[in-house]
């Protein structure tokens, strides 16, 4: 598993020099597969475990999902769902393992301003780097998932890193460790879509004909994916995006208005030295201070 | 009075009080540190401009305090030229003669009062500017906005916020853009600076750019005459 290329940064965050194309190498995935999952939160209890966080003590609102939403120590979130199949009449219990999706095209990376504060690995690992972070919240406007929480102690932002730093030293991330079910797994993702299609072969024999792979095109692929049974309306699980995509607001706030913007300000600039230069300075002439004095002389 | 005139010594007109003038700069210092520390994280190319304030997780906490700043300081510029601010049928006939005003032939422009159009348009183009900087600022303001929210009882949405940062950057590249002009016309009409440091200008500044404005001062007998005092 070292061949990962834990360190080879293939992207950086608000930098502007581009680098030769890289070597992706070998890519990875982790798998969720909700049909296989019992949500015991045995992952969100080794992510907390291996990352070293505690979430306080919470209050019972009457759900399972326990803390109610991702905070800034816990990168994953059990998300359960009663949702009754209108075909079968079934109830069926829909539990997602919500967190960071790993994008191919990173909304929060292309949003994020601090040079180097988020970066992605050449196996396609989305990391915020800490030292980095400033703490400004773009990642969160960037993300379509709704994943990055800002640090009321030390404002910055945290996510799910894939443990990259378990990644690097040849270990499996410490959900998928964790997981009794072998619902999170992790790979190439080589291994990991061919596993997904032995898994979707086998739902679909099951009477689960819409279930499918959950790899978002519009944000080119992620490197979390999901096995979804109802893969037509992912919407059912918690909210997952029908079809994430970086918003066209970001889009346009980090691209268009970045050259529009500095163009502007370039020009008016400009303008001013070449009229300056063109035209010399607007001086009051001494008829006209002669006048004035002219004025007020008269009149008083 | 005319060999006086010749030896330098001419009248002042009191433009601007010292409340005026402190406010003003208040304005000023706080914009360009706003325009350093944003421009610091509008392109990555900019952003060395953090280095100025201590680093980008400062520049950060410190650019929407500095706003707060601003935005009263201004409301307080806003009340005090107000008045003299309002549109009036002069302001149309000097806009339509806009090339004599670059073109530095003052003696073609009609009588103008206090304010001139462009410099009135300065006024209410940075009033409106400044306004959805600060609602924009707020819902970017990753600390503060919470506390607004709770105020106004309303939660904005994510896609809310992502408007508020794209109209953030697009209102602050124009608000730069009118304070380049508001420098630029500073500088390029001499002597206009003096309105802003000591409060006053020269009798001549204002027969040749303010006429209507000089004839009421003159009119109340707010000119300085220290200088013609002292050569007698």
């Amino acid at each position: 598993m070292a061949t990962f290329q834990p360190f080879d940064v293939i992207r950086r965050s608000a930098t502007v020099t581009t680098t030769p194309e890289p070597n992706r190498g070998v890519e990875v995935v982790k798998l969720i597969d909700t049909s296989k999952c019992i949500g015991c939160k045995a992952c969100q209890s080794a992510c907390l475990e291996w990352n070293d966080m505690r979430e306080p003590v919470g209050v019972n609102v009457g759900v399972y999902d326990n803390p109610h939403d991702l905070t800034p120590t816990m990168f994953t979130l059990m998300r359960f769902t009663e949702w009754e199949n209108p075909q079968s009449g079934n109830l069926e219990w829909l539990i997602r393992k919500d967190g960071c999706m790993h994008c191919e095209d990173p909304g929060c990376l292309k949003a994020c301003p601090a040079p180097g504060a988020i970066v992605q690995y050449a196996n396609g690992i989305v990391d915020f780097i800490k030292d980095n972070c400033i703490g400004c919240g773009y990642c969160v406007k960037g993300c379509p998932f709704n994943i990055p929480r800002i640090s009321q102690v030390d404002s910055k932002a945290y996510k799910c890193t894939l443990c990259s730093d378990r990644i690097a030293v040849g270990q499996q991330p410490a959900c998928a460790k964790a997981c009794p079910t072998h619902c999170i797994t992790f790979g190439t993702t080589a291994q990991m879509v061919a596993l997904a299609d032995k898994r979707i072969v086998d739902l679909k024999s099951r009477g689960f004909d819409k279930a499918g792979l959950y790899n978002p095109p519009g944000v080119s692929g992620t490197h979390v994916m999901y096995v979804l049974h109802h893969a037509d309306q992912p919407q059912i699980y918690a909210g997952l995006p029908n079809n994430p995509r970086i918003s066209p607001i970001v889009e346009m706030w980090k691209g268009v208005s970045k050259y529009a913007g500095m163009a502007v300000i370039g020009l008016t600039a400009a303008a001013g030295v070449i009229h300056h230069i063109l035209q010399g300075a607007n001086r009051v002439s001494e008829e006209d201070e002669d006048s004035a004095d002219k004025l007020a002389g008269g009149k008083s | 009075m005319s060999e006086q005139g010749k030896s330098g010594a001419h009248i002042r007109v009191r433009r601007y009080s010292g409340s005026a003038r402190i406010n003003h700069w208040i304005v000023a210092v706080s914009f360009v540190a706003l325009l350093l520390s944003g421009l610091s994280l509008f392109h990555p190319s900019l952003y060395w401009l953090s280095g100025l304030f201590g680093g980008g997780a400062t520049v950060r906490w410190l650019h929407p305090w500095i706003g707060l700043v601003l935005a009263v300081a201004f409301l307080g510029l806003f009340v005090r030229f107000f008045w003299q601010n309002l549109p009036e049928f002069t302001d149309f006939v000097w806009l339509a003669r806009i090339r004599h005003v670059l073109s530095g032939h003052d003696e073609y422009l009609p009588e103008v009062g206090k304010y001139n159009a462009g410099q009135k348009f300065v006024f209410w183009s940075q009033f409106i500017l400044v306004g959805t900087l600060f609602v924009t600022g707020v819902g970017l303001w990753e600390a503060g906005l919470g506390y607004f929210e709770n105020l106004l009882g309303f939660k904005a949405t994510i896609d809310q916020l992502r408007w508020a940062a794209l109209i953030h950057a697009g209102t602050a590249v124009l608000a730069i853009t009118i304070w380049i002009i508001h420098v630029y016309a500073a500088i390029w009409v001499r002597g206009t600076i003096s309105a802003m440091t000591r409060g006053s200008v020269s009798g001549g500044w204002g027969w040749r750019h303010h006429r209507k404005w000089l004839r009421k001062e003159v009119d109340k007998g707010e000119i300085e005459r220290q200088r013609l005092t002292a050569a007698e």
